[in-house]
């Protein structure tokens, strides 16, 4: 019996986990769904929206588009708009970006001495949104406690409703 | 759509910098109860029930010897859902500086204007529209030290 719940919530976790790989190599992103932590996109987009994106190669990177990216060495995706390209004959590109409720662009974050970001920092391009239900994850990073209690409770109704 | 091109001043940085007034009329329409006149038409509603808002931009398209592409906002705007969807802007300024990777806005005969939108949706698809009609616009040879802006 016990041994029949493990097994049951084994599947579980690893259908989930097979969706979320599967949508990294559908989306070509390595985050295929990011939630927005900043007001830096408003009025379009809001602290606890949810993104869902592409990074397809063929898909060149043009001015107007949402970009997702990471500066080097800090661990958290900034949403933005591409602001200027510049595109040389190979393909190489570099590009700036601004939040679109930011007054000024966004060289200020880039690392000390960057000037633009490239190819490789993109996580990848908005295509889609749905608002606020991103909240829960941003609730559950700023309260850990709320967190636990999610986990606990899902655990709770995984082990109870097998009965 | 209509642009003149105003001065271009001298490199700073060792990179051109231009300048560039323009005047803009667009009629995005606005779809609500007109649906039969817009669809004998054949024109696009734009402002639907799933639209928040549009983000306008108008770019600056062109190539030079350095890259093969280059792409610049000049301006750009939040157009609210309920906002009048008719524009008509005349002189205006750019609102970020057209520098150019170097020194190829010179004596480019060739900067295509266009103006695009990107359409924001109460919870859906992102896509990015561009507005029919675009003008080309010439850089002179030379470069003029200026004085206001």
């Amino acid at each position: 019996q016990l041994y029949y719940q493990v097994l049951n919530f084994g599947m579980i976790v690893s259908s989930a986990l097979m969706i979320w790989k599967g949508l990294m190599v559908v989306t070509g992103s390595e985050s295929p769904i990011v939630v927005v932590l900043s007001g830096s996109m408003e009025p379009a987009f809001h602290r606890g929206d949810l993104l869902f994106l592409t990074n397809r190669i063929e898909d060149p990177i043009r001015v107007g588009e949402i970009v997702v990216f990471r500066i080097e060495g800090r661990e958290i995706p900034i949403v933005h708009r591409v602001l200027k390209i510049h595109e040389k004959q190979n393909g190489d590109i570099k590009f700036l970006t601004k939040g679109d409720n930011n007054a000024v662009d966004d060289r200020g974050l880039y690392k000390q001495g960057q000037h633009w970001l490239e190819k490789k920092d993109v996580v990848g391009r908005a295509r889609g949104f749905v608002p606020y239900i991103g909240i829960v994850t941003i609730l559950m990073n700023d309260y850990p406690k709320f967190k636990y209690a999610v986990l606990f409770l899902l655990g709770l109704f995984v082990l109870v409703h097998r009965e | 759509l209509r642009k003149n091109v105003e001065d271009f001043t001298g490199p700073r940085e060792r990179s051109d910098l231009g300048f560039v007034t323009f005047d803009i009329t667009a009629d995005i329409l606005n779809g609500k109860n007109d649906l039969q006149t817009f669809r004998n038409k054949n024109t696009l509603i734009i402002f639907d029930w799933n639209v928040k808002q549009l983000f306008l931009y108008l770019s600056a398209e062109y190539s030079t010897k350095n890259n093969a592409l280059n792409q610049v906002v000049l301006w750009d705007k939040i157009m609210l859902r309920g906002d009048n969807p008719r524009l008509s802007l005349k002189d205006m300024k750019s609102k970020y500086f057209f520098f150019d990777d170097g020194n190829g806005l010179k004596g480019n005969r060739n900067i295509t204007l266009t103006l695009s939108w990107n359409v924001v949706p109460n919870a859906g698809i992102l896509p990015l529209v561009t507005g029919s009609g675009h003008v080309s616009v010439p850089f002179p040879d030379t470069y003029e030290t200026t004085k206001s802006y």
